[in-house]
């Protein structure tokens, strides 16, 4: 894939590296036993310990160990059996205790990969570095006041997994197909629900430039991105303002940046500007974190079938293309979906249906496979009622309209509007010959223009408001005309 | 009605027990005598209403036969014990009004055998020194004082206020924290017994957090006796500490009557190069000839190492002390001083509510986990902990447990030693290797220098082994035999 | 090794404690007489050791914790020490990004 990007002075190339914090799907926090349910009263899911209050202690929570573990496997990742929290030191009113319990040199999860899927139906793999645990920190509001930021604590604590990738991608869409990736891994694994609007996933994504080939230029940081579509016009944006700045002979300074989705533009963190000192030390209120393989051997065998596995199975199963396929598994709700409605059906009629005319629906209404206003049982009866030839395709679309503004079955909105389809051969034969004999001229030049078959086929789904039976349309019409 | 006062743990409990006197009695007793001591300034905060209150339920407990271990025995409690709807400060400006809403592990323990709370004893800011001058609410006095002399002296730290209230009768015993020998060193200065257990086998939830792999809490005691009964209290396994230990845990008590015949006492040689006072010596010759007379041997040994612990602790001890102390940024505990932006409100806060100590070993402590200096100071030092951990295994190998003294000196006079913070640390040169390697260790008093001031020889057991420290310790006292006490002197003031 | 005074304007800055630039040159002298103080423990050879962090027994395994919801839920406690608050909150001066 080209992915060089044209300045003033030749070609240039993006390279970018991409930190994810993804929350852990957990009952309790990662070192206290406070909820972590999204969208609480302020201040109402905090602990002693998650207040950061004097003498309050970490107790680890083991699923969050688990879901970690789950994860790298997840990854193709190496498990760490022997890990340390570190503390990391630094002074921000949404980190009560002054640190967060992270890990540093030894982390649980070490390097591992992912496949991504690219648009032109090429796949790249994308090293992963490392994945650790650590505390979420709370929350700092800051348009409430004229002079003061308001905390809320109830994210403090919360397990998060910070991914880290090795820098391999080179364009915008390979890190859009990236974060794709690893959110729909990790919804398949059931360790973090992937919402990047409720802030479950977040990334940070590196980018630097260089020319082709040659030295990599300095890094920036963009914290924070929170959709996939930001993800994109942020690299977009930071890869042509660095290369600006480099060929107006400008240095680019390492710096954190924000993503501002407005205006479409990153800018400069003011604040994080000093330079940090972490003092990262081993956290002395807790011991190395040490499991078996035992452990790990329990929760391999608890993993779900993954998206790569599962796409290939679609296509092998269904005889589907490596595009259908892998749009139906990158959501695993869709994809169970997908098979629920495919028993006993045409894979293909299914597949195109539901990555056709509904997802071009659910994604106008904003709905999806598990709220949709259609019921599976309905949109099931539909795509039998196309494969019974009772209705043509192109009807069916009607009755999909009807059926989301109304929640009908289909079978009873062809009864109502009489759109059953006609396929009763003497029927349409009259119809036909009806057409032919008040048209004697297109008869005539049918010879010259064998386009206008098709004019006759509209006379008679004009006739039939649509319903005829196109096939048999097209049998009759060939077998009067073309003699 | 005074001399109830002067009755040790176990005679006050037996005496309740006979129903010599009322709870009510022994509890009011206390309550004079910490009234009439407020000259030494022991207690920051005074618990009268909640204690008198406390030992009306001890008498309906005691008549119905209710009684429970430490049934109606008045404690002072270091104020380093977060104690629920309790003002609770480290002695610091900082947390000068802080009230916390819970209550401390061991506390807990404590009231639920019945203890009650007399008030909260003053300490160095922080658990950080060795005199308790470095308290925001002034220094406490040493019920002791040199032979005819005007002047105070310290009662040592960092839990000066726990043993000076011991050592005054004031409360039946005390409890306080030892990261470095903040037990041992003032009970060795005021005459009582002070007794670290294993790291591990009381919970740190709740006591506020000076150098966690170090902090540990235990037991002042005017006894040996005492301190194994309120062990057995304080000692337990919590689940909301990691580093709390789930081994069982022996009854204290009965070890105190356990021989130590045929047992091996280490005596290491690099302790008497310390600079170490002529009459400490001799004591310590007291307790090696003391032990072998019970049927002990004398075993001289080797601790290659130990005399880097102290410099190995001031990396450590610092280091952690740095990153638990960044929570008190003006945010969430009481002390703020206010400003436009934030970094100017943590640091005027920070620089307004630590004292000049505790300002200090945040600095060397951030200074040591630096980047660039990690891994020369504070790796440096887990290394040489490592050393001094591995040289107390070696020789526990062959011996029972080790003799010491507790001390380099005796107490000194208050103001002496403050602006020389080195010749402050080395104070505590006996104290701090058991610490480094987590290890129980207790002092007990054994005689007084030319001054008349108490001194201590200290025990030190293997990995959790109080038992055989406490019958070592048994065997000391007995045979050492201390029977003084300070003039009270405060009662004139 | 000694703390010059920027070093010291470094560690105050780092530690969020503000010293008085008439109070640098004092620091500086203070802390490193503990610093040389502290060197002697380069004298130790340590090459081949393993570092310890905590005092605790090598057998003691970490706690673990079942993922339940058993506490929070009090924020009044929560904010009840804390010197300025408003409708539930903490409030600190307003923080610019
Ligand atoms: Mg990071
Ligand atoms: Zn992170």
């Amino acid at each position: 894939m080209n992915n060089l990007i044209k300045g003033d002075t030749g070609n240039w190339e993006v390279v970018i590296g991409i930190e994810v914090h993804a929350q852990v799907i957990s009952q309790s926090k990662l070192f206290s036993s406070a909820a972590t349910e999204f969208g609480a009263e302020h201040n109402t899911q905090v602990s002693f310990v998650d207040a950061g209050m004097p003498g309050m202690l970490p107790v680890i929570n083991w699923v969050c160990v688990e879901q970690a573990i789950k994860t790298g496997l997840g990854l193709n990742a190496k498990i760490n059996t022997y890990s340390i929290f570190d503390r990391k030191n630094y002074f921000y009113p949404d980190l009560p205790q002054g640190y967060q319990i992270s890990q540093y040199k030894q982390p649980i999860v070490g390097e591992g990969n992912i496949s991504i899927d690219l648009s032109d139906g090429s796949s790249k793999n994308i090293r992963i570095e490392r994945l650790h645990l650590e505390q979420d920190a709370g929350k700092s509001l800051h348009d409430q006041h004229p002079s003061y930021s308001y905390v809320d604590l109830n994210r403090s604590g919360i397990a998060l997994m910070e991914i880290v990738s090795m820098p391999d991608m080179s364009s915008s869409e390979e890190a859009q197909a990236y974060v794709k990736k690893l959110r729909s891994i990790v919804r398949y694994l059931g360790t973090c629900d992937g919402n990047m609007e409720e802030g479950s996933l977040r990334a940070d994504v590196n980018v630097s430039v260089r020319k082709l080939g040659k030295e990599l230029g300095t890094r920036c940081e963009i914290k924070n991105v929170n959709s996939i579509k930001f993800i994109g016009q942020a690299i977009e944006y930071e890869a042509k303002r660095q290369i600006d700045l480099i060929e107006d002979s400008k240095k680019v300074p390492q710096e954190t940046r924000l993503f501002d989705p407005k205006k479409g533009e990153t800018r400069s963190m003011r604040s994080k500007e000093e330079a940090h000192d972490y003092r990262y030390f081993p956290d002395p209120d807790l011991l190395p974190l040490i499991f078996s393989e035992d452990v790990v051997e329990k929760i391999k065998n608890s993993i779900p079938e993954l998206p790569d596995e599962r796409k290939k199975r679609f296509e092998s199963d269904y005889s589907l293309s490596s595009y259908d396929s892998s749009i139906l598994v990158g959501d695993k709700e869709t994809a169970d979906y997908f098979e629920e409605l495919t028993v006993g059906r045409n894979a293909k009629l299914v597949a195109n249906w539901l990555t056709g005319e509904f997802f071009a629906a659910m994604n106008k209404l904003g709905f999806s496979v598990e709220n949709s206003p259609i019921s599976k049982t309905n949109f099931g009866m539909l795509i039998d009622l196309i494969e019974n030839n009772t209705i043509s395709n192109r009807i069916a679309k009607d009755i999909f309209e009807i059926m989301i503004e109304t929640g009908d079955d289909p079978e009873t909105i062809v009864e109502k509007k009489g759109m059953k389809q006609v396929s009763d051969e003497g029927e349409l034969e009259e119809i036909i010959d009806s057409i032919i004999e008040k048209n004697p001229e297109q008869v005539e030049s049918l010879n010259e223009k064998p386009k206008l078959m098709g004019w006759f086929v509209g006379q008679v789904m004009k006739e039939t408001n649509g319903k005829a039976n196109p096939s048999i349309v097209n049998k009759l019409l060939s077998k009067k005309l073309n003699n | 009605m005074n001399e109830i006062t002067k009755l040790s743990l176990h005679q006050t409990r037996d005496a309740l027990n006979k129903k010599e006197f009322s709870c009510k009695e022994l509890i009011t007793s206390h309550i004079k005598e910490m009234e009439s001591s407020r000259p030494l300034n022991l207690f920051i905060t005074e618990t009268i209403d909640h204690a008198i209150k406390s030992a009306e339920t001890s008498d309906k407990n005691i008549k119905n036969k209710k009684l429970r271990n430490l049934e109606g025995l008045p404690f002072g409690i270091k104020d380093m014990f977060c104690t629920k709807d309790i003002k609770t400060t480290a002695s610091s400006k900082m947390l000068s009004n802080f009230i916390p809403p819970y209550e401390s592990t061991v506390t807990k323990n404590l009231w639920n055998d019945g203890a009650i709370l007399l008030g909260k004893l003053n300490n160095d800011e922080f658990a950080m020194g060795s005199s308790n001058e470095t308290s925001f609410f002034g220094p406490t006095k040493n019920p002791w004082k040199i032979n005819d002399s005007k002047n105070y002296i310290v009662p040592g730290g960092s839990s000066g206020g726990s043993a000076a209230a011991v050592a005054a009768n004031v409360g039946v015993a005390s409890i306080g924290t030892d990261t470095g020998g903040s037990i041992r060193q003032p009970a060795s200065f005021t005459g009582t017994v002070g007794f670290k257990p294993t790291y591990g086998r009381c919970s740190r939830w709740g006591i506020i957090a000076f150098a966690s792999s170090l902090d540990q809490a235990g037991t002042i005691t005017k006894n040996v006796k005492d301190s194994a009964i309120v062990l057995n209290s304080i000692c337990s396994y919590d689940p909301k500490d990691s580093t709390s230990s789930n081994k069982s845990i022996p009854d204290f008590e009965k070890s105190l009557e356990k021989s130590v015949k045929g047992k091996k006492v280490g005596i290491p040689k690099e302790f008497v190069q310390e600079g170490i006072a002529e009459e400490i010596l001799n004591l310590w010759d007291n307790g090696k000839k003391w032990l072998k007379e019970s049927g002990a041997e004398i075993v001289d040994i080797s601790l290659p190492n130990i005399k880097y612990a102290l410099p190995c602790y001031y990396i450590i001890a610092p280091a952690e002390a740095s990153s638990n102390l960044a929570r008190y940024d003006g945010v969430k505990f009481t002390h703020r001083v206010e400003a436009d932006n934030i970094d100017d409100m943590y640091e005027l806060t920070r620089s307004d509510g630590f004292g000049e100590e505790v300002k200090r070993r945040i600095m060397i402590g951030t200074y040591v986990l630096s980047s660039g200096y990690y891994d020369a100071y504070y790796l440096k030092a887990q290394k040489v902990r490592a050393l001094i951990t591995e040289d107390f295994k070696n020789v526990f190998k062959d011996i029972d447990v080790v003799l010491t003294p507790s001390t380099p000196t005796s107490a000194f006079e208050i103001g002496e030693k403050m602006d020389d913070p080195l010749s402050m640390y080395l104070n505590d040169v006996f104290t701090v290797p058991v610490n480094l390697a987590g290890l129980p260790a207790v002092s007990v008093p054994v005689g007084l220098d030319k001054n008349k001031l108490p001194l201590g020889l200290q025990l030190i057991g293997k990995s959790f082994d109080e038992e055989t420290i406490l019958s070592f310790a048994s065997v000391i006292e007995k045979s050492a035999n201390f029977r003084h006490s300070p003039e009270e002197w405060w009662k004139n003031e | 090794m000694s703390i010059d005074e920027n070093t010291v304007r470094k560690i105050a800055k780092l530690s969020r404690i503000s010293v008085s630039e008439d109070d640098i040159k004092y620091i500086s002298e203070d802390l490193s007489k503990i610093l040389e103080w502290i060197e002697q423990l380069s004298q130790v050879d340590t090459n081949e050791v393993e570092p310890v962090f905590s005092s605790f027994e090598e057998d003691t395994k970490l706690k673990k914790r079942k993922d339940e919801i058993a506490d929070g839920g009090y924020r009044e406690n929560i904010i009840a020490n804390a010197p300025k608050t408003k409708e539930g909150f903490f409030l600190v001066p307003k923080i610019v990004d």
